[in-house]
Formats: C-alpha cells, structure tokens, sequence
C-alpha cells in the first residue's frame, strides 16, 4: 500500500486545489454567461457575499473566537484565524488609516488564483472578487458594515495583492417589539 | 487547514447560480444539470492529475477504482466510499451513506427532487478523474434516501 503514505500531508493542499479548481470554473463560466467583467465582478460578489453570511456562523462555531474590542481586533482575527482557517495562508495587516477606520490585507499568495493567467481581454476582472464579497457578508452578520475592494492584484501585474478594507458603520440591532 | 466549509458553500452558491435561470421547464433543468456536470468533468481532470502525481502505475480498471473510492474520496468529501460493488463488466456501484453534499439538506425523503442538481457536479468530477486515467466512463446518481446516494459508474469500452 504505498500509495497511502503520502496521503495525509497531501489531503489539506488538495482540499484548498478542489476549491480553487472549482472557483475557476464558476469564473470561466460566468465570463461566458455575461457580456462584460464588470458585470462578472458584481455578480461574484454577490456569491461571496452569500457564502460569507453563512459562513461566519461555521467560523464562530469553529474558532470560539469571542467579541472583539475594536476594528484592529477585527483585523487581527480575520487575517490570523479566518484567512488560516480557510483558505490556509495568513495575510499581513498594513497601511492603516490614520483614523484606524481602514487596512490592507496583503496576500503573499492568493490560493483562489493558483492557477490562473488572465487573458487580454479580461482586463478589467476581478478575479478573485468572491472573497470581497465573502468579507463583506460575514462582517455584516456581526454588526459592522464594511467597504471591501481588491486594490492590487498579482493577477493584472501588481507585485502583492492588497485588499482594502473600510469601516463604514456598527450595524444597530433592531430587536423586535417587546423583545428583551 | 481548509476547511471543507468554503467547497461546500461555493458548490451551493455554484448551483443557486446555474439553476436560477432554470425553473419551470424540465429541459431547461436537464442544461442546467449538464452544465454543473461538465465543470465537475474539468475540476475532476485538474483534481486528479494533481493528486496522481506521484502514485505508482494502476494494475487494472480495478485498481482505478479502488483509488477513486479511497485516496479522491476522501481527499474530497473528507470520508471513503461505504460500498463499492461490480458486475466484473464495466458496471461499479460507489455507495456513500452519507454524501458530503448533502448532509446539509434535510433527511430523508422531503427534498429528493433537488437531488439532481446537487449530484451532478460530482458525477463530472468522477468521470473527469477516471477520464485523465485513461478509462472512459458515464456516470449517474441515485438517491432514495437522503444523505445517502449511490454513483453508478459504467465503463465505456473503446
């Protein structure tokens, strides 16, 4: 049974490959389906952002992470133990506002673009999209409404890719009437 | 560590995707379902090329199987196939009793007719995998009680 041994090492990289192979699927798919990337970006952020509504109740099920104080808190656990936890890298918090209202993540490497080069005529995708989308729903559903861009990618030449992140707003709970 | 958490909520958000446009008219959920089918085919290729990479020589169309139902399996749905079965010409059974993709659907009989779509992506991705390993296959699914299901792969001889 030599075939087993290499197995368990292999099994974490390859789940992340199943992932990546089947997002660029989805990609080539909706390249075909619509006529113009900005509408392909549109439409993989809102993916993402379904994903990261749901996702966030897995995340805080998993991570027994609790309440965090402030926006840099936020920061820290997304790129230290989300990012880790599911997409296996761990991106690095920079460029933050003088107010402390906005950051970059800077990804040394993107799983979700492993494999991809972006033809010409794509000039203007956003590739990696969904993850915008994913950050932006998974925060909304802990109160807190964020501005979520790609504001460099290695995809279209850049040296890192950088996402920007803005905070917009605590979201109020509207508990209903008569509800304590 | 990747979860299987993402997969699962992308695979969904996939289907929610290609299906939307489909409702109503039954031929229009067969393209859809073919659609699913035909980008599991492409990740199946890419999957299983990256994964047999550094495996020894198969024996036999045997040996291919067996390999789908332990090493692919689990690599993608974190479990082995319960059951596999054959007829010893062409025709294998994979049985899993509790399929990965639909463990997040109610149990039981409620929802069988959604079945189809959350199958046919896998079905390509095993037919892709057995394709890049040189056995030409169909594959089809059969469910009767959620989330167990049944893939029924018959071999294309050439």
């Amino acid at each position: 049974m030599s075939r087993q041994s290499n197995r368990t090492t292999d099994s974490k990289k390859m789940n992340s490959e199943l992932f990546t192979l089947t997002y660029g699927a989805l990609v080539t798919q909706l390249c075909k389906d619509y006529e113009n990337d900005e509408e392909v970006n549109k439409q993989l952020d809102k993916m993402g952002y379904n994903i990261g509504v749901r996702l966030i109740e897995d995340f805080l099920a998993r991570s027994s992470v609790g309440r965090c104080q402030d926006f840099r808190e936020t920061a820290d656990v997304i790129a230290k133990v989300a990012f880790k936890m599911y997409l296996g890298v761990t991106p690095s918090v920079t460029n933050w506002s003088p107010a402390g209202d906005e950051f970059s993540l800077i990804l040394e490497n993107n799983p979700l673009a492993d494999f991809v080069e972006l033809p010409d005529n794509h000039s203007t995708l956003v590739y990696s999209n969904l993850l915008c989308g994913a950050l932006r729903g998974a925060l909304e559903m802990v109160q807190m409404a964020v501005d979520v861009k790609f504001a460099q990618d290695t995809l279209r030449g850049d040296g890192v890719t950088e996402i920007r992140m803005k905070f917009i707003k605590r979201i109020e709970e509207n508990l209903p009437a008569g509800d304590e | 560590m990747a979860h299987e958490a993402p997969f699962q909520l992308l695979h969904s958000e996939l289907i929610h995707y290609i299906c939307k446009t489909a409702d109503g008219a039954d031929s229009e959920n067969g393209r859809s379902v073919t659609k699913l089918e035909n980008m599991g085919f492409r990740v199946g290729q890419g999957l299983i090329e990256r994964l047999t990479k550094d495996t020894a020589r198969f024996k036999d169309e045997l040996d291919v199987m067996k390999f789908i139902c332990k090493d692919f399996w689990t690599c993608v749905f974190k479990k082995q196939i319960d059951n596999l079965r054959t007829n010893h010409q062409g025709i294998y059974v994979l049985q899993d009793n509790k399929f990965l993709l639909l463990c997040h659907m109610s149990a039981g009989k409620q929802y069988l007719e959604h079945a189809p779509k959350y199958l046919a992506f896998t079905c390509g991705l095993v037919r892709g995998a057995l394709s890049n390993m040189g056995v030409k296959s169909i594959v089809t699914a059969e469910v009767s009680v959620m989330p167990a299901c049944k893939f029924q792969v018959m071999i294309q001889k050439l």
